[in-house]
C-alpha cells in the first residue's frame, strides 16, 4: 500500500488479514508469545466495555416495576440466557456464575462479531490517516480471541470438575470414564479424557474464528468486486454485500449463542460424573 | 491464523468481563425479575381472592335480602292480626256503650212514663171524685172518704 501503486486482489485480502501488532510487521512464526496484536486486544476490551455498560445501566436502573423499554431487552436476554443456563447446569450455586459468564460471552462475541458488518475498509482507513498500517476489527476472527475465550470456558470447566468431583474423584473419572475401571484401561481413558478436553476446547474455538474468518473473507471479496470500478463490480458489490451482510446477521448471532450454549454444555458437562 | 500472547491477555479480559457482569449487571436485573414476578404473583392471588370475596358478598346479599323479606312479612302478618284484633275490639267496646246507653234511656224512658201514669192517675182521682161530687151534689168529705179514694186510685193503676 505504502508504496504507491494499487495493490492486487491478493496483496489487498493479505493485508487486511494482517494483524496490527507489537512486532510492527507481520507475525512470521505460526507461535510467538512475544507478540501482542493490539488491534484484537483494543476492539475486545472496547467492545467488552461498550456491552456491559449498556447492561450495567440497565441493571443499575432496574426496577421490578413498570420496565422501559430497554430494561425490558435487556430483561429479555438475561432472561433467555436463564433459562438455557437453568436447563443445562442443574447446580443452582454454580450458575450464580455461570449463568452471568453466559450472558457476558453472549453478549461480547455478538458484539464482536458485528464489527464484521461494518464496511471492511472503514476503519482500516481511517486507521491509516492515523498512521496504523494494519487493522483488523473483527477480534472474533483472530484465533487468538476466540481461541482464548474457549481457553477460559475449559479453565471454568476444570475448576467445577475439581469442584464438584473433589480432585482425588476428578483423578479417578480421567482413569476410568469412559471405559470402565480396569488397571489395562487406565491410559486409554485418560486418553481419551485429553482427548475430549482437547477437541471441545479447539473445536470451540475454531468454530468462532472459522465462521467470522470465512465471513471476513467473503466480505473482502464482495469489496474486491466493488473496486473493480466497473458497472458490473459495483451492482455486483451491491447485490452481493447486501445479501451476504443480511445473511451475516444470522451468522453473528448463532455464533455467538452457539459459543454461549457451547460454554453452558461443557460447564454443564463437569457438573456430571460418569 | 498465528498464536500469540494475544490469547492470555483475551484469556484475562474474558475473566474480568465475566467478574464485572456477575457482580454488577446479574444480580439487579435477577432480583428485579424475580421481584417483579412476586408482585404479579400476589397481585393474580389478590384478585383471586376478590373474586372470591365478590362471590362470598353476594351470596350474603341474597340470604339477608331473603331474611328481610321473610321478617317484613312477619311484621305484616302480626300487624295485621293486630289491627283486626283492635278493630274487634273497638267494636265490642262500641257495641257495649250503645247497649248502655239504651238501657239508660230506656229506664228513664220508664221512668218518665211511671211519672206521667202517676200524674194521669192522680188527675183521674181528681177527675173521679169531682165527677163523682157532681153527680152526688154534695161534697165528698175527701177525709172521710180516703180509704175510698185510695182505693179507687189503687184500681186505677
Amino acid at each position: 500500500m505504502a508504496t504507491g501503486h494499487a495493490p492486487t486482489a491478493s496483496e489487498y485480502i493479505v493485508h487486511h488479514l494482517t494483524q496490527l501488532n507489537t512486532s510492527g510487521h507481520a507475525q512470521e512464526n505460526v507461535i510467538d508469545w512475544s507478540i501482542i496484536n493490539i488491534d484484537t486486544l483494543f476492539y475486545s476490551v472496547l467492545i467488552g466495555a461498550l456491552g456491559l455498560y449498556f447492561l450495567w445501566r440497565a441493571a443499575s436502573k432496574a426496577t421490578s416495576g413498570v420496565p422501559g423499554r430497554f430494561q425490558a431487552a435487556v430483561e429479555l436476554l438475561v432472561e433467555m440466557v436463564a433459562d438455557q443456563a437453568k436447563g443445562i447446569v442443574h447446580s443452582a450455586e454454580s450458575r450464580k456464575f455461570v449463568a452471568p459468564l453466559a450472558l457476558t460471552v453472549f453478549v461480547w462475541i455478538f458484539l464482536m462479531n458485528a464489527m464484521d458488518l461494518l464496511p471492511v475498509d472503514l476503519l482500516p482507513r481511517i486507521g491509516e490517516m492515523f498512521g496504523i498500517h494494519y487493522m483488523r476489527v473483527v477480534a472474533t476472527a483472530d484465533l487468538n480471541g476466540s481461541l482464548g475465550m474457549a481457553i477460559g470456558v475449559l479453565l471454568v470447566c476444570l475448576y467445577y470438575n475439581v469442584k464438584i468431583k473433589g480432585a482425588s474423584g476428578w483423578i479417578h473419572e480421567l482413569f476410568t470414564a469412559p471405559f470402565g475401571s480396569h488397571p489395562l484401561l487406565y491410559p486409554v481413558n485418560f486418553l481419551m479424557q485429553m482427548i475430549e478436553f482437547l477437541a471441545k476446547t479447539v473445536s470451540h474455538g475454531m468454530r468462532l474464528f472459522g465462521n467470522m474468518y470465512a465471513g471476513e473473507l467473503v466480505f473482502m471479496l464482495i469489496a474486491l468486486l466493488g473496486g473493480t470500478a466497473t458497472v458490473f463490480g459495483f451492482v455486483g458489490h451491491v447485490i452481493a454485500g447486501s445479501i451476504w451482510a443480511i445473511f451475516h446477521i444470522l451468522i453473528i448471532t448463532l455464533q455467538a449463542f452457539i459459543f454461549m450454549m457451547l460454554a453452558l454444555v461443557y460447564i454443564g458437562q463437569a457438573h456430571e460424573s460418569h | 491464523m498465528n498464536l500469540n500472547a494475544t490469547l492470555i491477555a483475551q484469556l484475562v479480559v474474558f475473566f474480568i468481563l465475566v467478574v464485572f457482569t456477575m457482580k454488577f449487571v446479574w444480580p439487579p436485573i435477577v432480583k428485579a425479575l424475580d421481584e417483579r414476578a412476586e408482585k404479579v404473583a400476589n397481585g393474580l392471588a389478590a384478585a383471586d381472592k376478590a373474586k372470591a370475596d365478590l362471590a362470598h358478598a353476594e351470596k350474603k346479599v341474597v340470604e339477608e335480602m331473603r331474611k328481610a323479606r321473610e321478617s317484613a312479612g312477619d311484621v305484616r302478618a302480626s300487624a295485621e292480626k293486630q289491627a283486626s284484633q283492635l278493630v274487634d275490639e273497638a267494636r265490642a267496646e262500641a257495641a257495649r256503650i250503645i247497649a248502655q246507653a239504651r238501657e239508660a234511656a230506656e229506664a228513664e224512658a220508664a221512668t218518665a212514663a211511671e211519672r206521667a201514669k202517676e200524674a194521669l192517675r192522680d188527675q183521674v182521682a181528681n177527675l173521679a171524685v169531682a165527677g163523682a161530687e157532681k153527680i152526688l151534689r154534695k161534697e165528698v168529705d175527701a177525709k172521710a172518704h180516703a180509704d175510698l179514694l185510695a182505693n179507687l186510685k189503687q184500681e186505677l193503676q
